[in-house]
């Protein structure tokens, strides 16, 4: 009777104003790789955070290995032989690698023979084991804020491992990896299913879905919709049971003509020798102009540099032939340039404040009566407009930002730069950890934009993304600007080509 | 939408949600039903007189803890204003006036002057959180030594006194008072008068707005077009100005000025703000709250005053009460869960 490692089933959870999970079911076998898909909003992370403890089911029960269980918090769960890589990393960047992988159960030894004292070689001598385990090959004494995020993440999978976990549970591994590391990690998750390892894989990315998982849960609106066996399916019938509909475009059909050339960015030159180096490159009215690289290709940092959230040494912005004078993104927005930052928690939401605060904020200015007084009931009119155009999903503009999804989420913040009225959008990575209704929106708001007369630069490390929705495509490798595509001829071979082209040192 | 709750479930949710603000109100009354002279006019004037002050300076503060920051200068710079105050009011034919070749002053002029003396402080504070990026805590800290220091040299660490009498007088006003009634003491009209213009700054205003995002996200707040160092000066200068006015009041309602006074009100205005609401995480507060929040704390003085409690233990008891507000404020976040 025992097929199953792990079931939850009739799962409810609800927050205030939100029914988050409405009778969610899992159930996973062991040693087999369980893909949990749902679009932002869905309840995937809600229902895991219920596994692990960190929330308490309002409903519903859990059997474990054939008992019904009830697990209050974390440290139950990993004792139980649950572990959970969570979707945003929370390393302590200031200690070594092995003191974070045993965090809260170091391996004690008696000082003196009665003073408990942390065991510091047994802890070092079993990190390197356990990153051999992972085939990672680090100095277990070496810090970890020395790692790049991606190792990082491997270093977490690492500490999951070393529980000895019996269900271990991924949410979004691979939205920081590079191709290489993703197959690293493949490789690792094999090595745990053939221990036996129930492995529970949450994903926006169906090719790694379909490789990689042997079943699959779709949930829509906190509901369970199915479980199917993983041989057989398609993209197109995943999609389908996540949205509930039939999707018959990914993409938008694009109506947007570029005009004559208005923003242009000649010799531009990073203070960080290591960063962006002389870069030219031009956008035309109502042109999307999409930007390729590897990660570590200083894309971001690029855009980041004409925003003026960094600094450069040389270079110059024009818009419309008038050369721009850019320190600080105050500069930047007053002439007509906004930037929807990468890092949606860091730079983006201001979590405690309301929609309409988050909306609001970077246009306030044109609200002004008497040129001090802020019209709040012209600012709530502009941000219902603004609710109803993005097609938000809140119970109310007076919602705190932090209780939306993270589709949601960038809704209000592109919304934040709508309300502005720019001229020059820069998009880095608009669609990540969006799932595949919203980013269709997304992407019509972006094509509508251009439409009526923006220019815009997406960044994104989605090839489909760029190929689907650029006019031309700008490649970078290792700060320097490589090469340029045509919409149109691009393809991920050129692509490539050109992100690749890595100088000969 | 959002639910339409009935008036008995808004109360029942205001009582779950400040149930220090609801325990002072219910033991005010207890201590006003079985104490003489607690329900008198004299007693609310007491209470009005001191909490205005707090108020004052609690607004000041509010603006440092909504940004995440804090002011631990505010007493020094009250009691700075106050002796700067008193030493300006002096009678032109008072012996021991500190500075003889000073004219004798009008003074609202000396108002203006203290005002903008604590400006200039509270500026510097600002610029050097904003600008050399020292923690507030350190930074205010610094300031409020410096401060201290400065006022015990000018003043040879003397008591000033020996005021005009229209500066006297002015502090005697009383309002709405006819016949046998005496009316109420003019300081709460200041209270009202601060009250709406920060109501109006933080409601009202793009300062208001930025300082709400600062205190929600700082990087966002600059990467929308913040220009987050000129907000955080300038919320560290409109405290500065605060903390001036509150020294000047302060002053007239002892009749006196010294370097020692002021002590510690810094941390009864943090300890007012928490009470009243303002999250210690950044980016939440309201001045309605701020004023509950005060007036709180300055009844709970006047309770164990007419306890007849020691005044020494009542460092204690609000010490405890300070620390009651914030773990409660926190456990509205972490009971989300």
């Amino acid at each position: 009777m025992n097929e199953y490692r792990l079931e939850m089933r009739g799962v409810c959870k609800s927050f205030p104003g939100v029914k988050a999970l409405d009778h969610a079911q899992l159930c996973l076998r062991p040693g087999k790789v369980h893909a949990l898909m749902g679009e932002n909003g869905a309840g995937k992370s809600t229902l895991m955070k219920c596994m692990f403890g960190i929330y308490s089911m309002d409903e519903g029960e859990v059997i474990y290995e054939g008992q019904k269980v009830s697990i209050k918090d974390p440290l139950e769960a990993l004792k139980m032989g649950i572990a959970m890589v969570h979707q945003e990393l929370q390393p302590i960047p200031a200690r070594t690698i092995g003191e974070n992988i045993f965090l809260g159960r170091y391996p004690m030894k008696k000082f003196l023979g009665i003073i408990p004292v942390v065991d510091h070689e047994k802890m070092y001598t079993d990190t390197e084991a356990l990153l051999k385990k992972v085939r990672m090959d680090f100095d277990p004494r070496q810090m970890l804020g020395e790692l790049s995020v991606s190792q990082m993440q491997s270093v977490e999978i690492a500490k999951a491992v070393s529980a000895n976990c019996k269900v271990l549970i991924l949410d979004e591994p691979t939205s920081s990896l590079t191709s290489n590391e993703v197959e690293a990690l493949f490789r690792i998750i094999e090595d745990l299913k053939a221990e036996g390892v129930a492995i529970v894989y949450i994903s926006h990315k169906m090719d790694e879905i379909l490789r990689i998982s042997d079943e699959v849960t779709i949930m829509r609106d906190g509901q369970y919709i199915g479980t199917w066996d993983c041989a057989g399916l398609t993209t197109d019938f995943i999609i389908s049971k996540m949205v509930g509909r039939e999707l018959t475009n990914l993409f938008p059909e694009r109506h947007n003509v570029p005009g004559e050339v208005v923003f242009e960015v000649e010799n531009f030159t990073s203070i960080n020798p290591r960063s962006f180096r002389n870069v030219n490159f031009n956008v035309r009215k109502g042109e999307i102009l999409g930007v390729a690289g590897l990660v570590g290709a200083q894309r971001t940092e690029l855009m980041e540099g004409l925003f003026g959230i960094r600094s450069h040494t040389t270079g110059t912005i024009r818009y419309q032939g008038k050369e721009l004078t850019i320190k600080r993104p105050k500069d930047a927005i007053d002439q007509g340039i906004a930037m929807l930052t990468e890092d949606r928690r860091a730079t983006g939401i201001m979590g405690v404040l309301s929609i309409a605060d988050n909306i609001s904020i970077a246009s306030l200015k044109q609200y002004l009566d008497y040129g001090f007084i802020l019209n709040n009931k012209k600012i709530e009119e502009l941000v219902q407009d603004n609710i109803k155009k993005m097609n938000t999903k809140t119970p109310s503009s007076k919602t705190q930002i932090k209780s939306l999804s993270g589709g949601n989420q960038q809704k209000v913040l592109i919304g934040r730069w709508l309300a502005n009225n720019p001229d020059v959008l820069i998009l880095d990575e608009p669609t990540r950890g969006i799932d595949v209704g919203a980013k269709y929106e997304i992407y019509c708001i972006i094509e509508e934009l251009a439409r009526s007369g923006k220019s815009i630069i997406m960044i994104s490390s989605e090839m489909a993304e760029l190929i689907g929705m650029s006019d031309r495509i700008m490649v970078m490798c290792d700060g320097r600007v490589t090469g340029f595509i045509d919409g149109k001829d691009a393809n991920q071979e050129n692509i490539m080509e050109l992100a690749t082209q890595f100088e000969a040192v | 939408m959002k639910t339409k709750m009935s008036i008995p479930q808004r109360i029942w949710a205001y009582i779950k949600g400040n149930p220090i603000v609801v325990m002072m109100v219910l033991v005010s009354l207890v201590v006003g039903c079985t104490i003489k002279n607690f329900f008198s006019l004299n007693n609310f004037n007491v209470l009005m007189g001191n909490t205005t002050i707090r108020f004052l300076i609690a607004l000041g503060v509010s603006g440092c803890l909504i940004t995440k920051g804090t002011d631990l200068s505010a007493g020094r710079q009250a009691a700075l204003a106050a002796t700067l105050t008193g030493v300006m009011v002096q009678r032109a034919d008072y012996a021991s006036r500190l500075f003889s070749w000073m004219p004798e002053m009008n003074m609202w002029v000396v108002l203006l002057i203290v005002i903008a003396i604590g400006a200039v402080i509270g500026t510097v504070t600002g610029t050097i959180i904003s600008y050399l990026k020292v923690p507030p805590f350190i930074a205010t800290l610094g300031i409020q030594t410096i401060v201290y220091g400065f006022n015990l040299i000018y003043t040879n660490a003397q008591p000033i006194g020996g005021f005009s009498q229209p500066f006297k007088d002015f502090f005697n006003w009383k309002i709405l008072a006819f016949g046998e009634f005496k009316g109420f003491s003019g300081y709460i009209l200041f209270a009202l008068l601060f009250g709406l213009l920060f109501w109006f700054i933080y409601n009202k205003t793009t300062h208001g707005k930025y300082m709400y995002a600062i205190g929600g996200n700082e990087n966002a707040a600059e990467v929308s077009g913040v220009n987050v160092r000129r907000s955080l000066t300038t919320i560290y200068m409109i405290a500065g100005m605060m903390y001036a006015f509150a020294g000047f009041l302060m002053t007239g309602k002892s009749g006196g000025a010294s370097a020692s006074m002021g002590v510690s009100y810094e941390l009864e205005a943090i300890a007012g703000c928490t009470i009243g609401g303002v999250s210690t995480t950044g980016g939440i507060g309201t001045v309605g709250g701020i004023l509950v929040g005060v007036l709180v704390f300055e009844l709970l003085k006047i309770i164990m005053q007419f306890m007849g409690v020691d005044p020494n233990y009542n460092y204690i008891v609000q010490g405890l009460v300070v620390i009651t507000a914030v773990a409660m404020d926190i456990r509205k976040y972490v009971a989300k869960k």
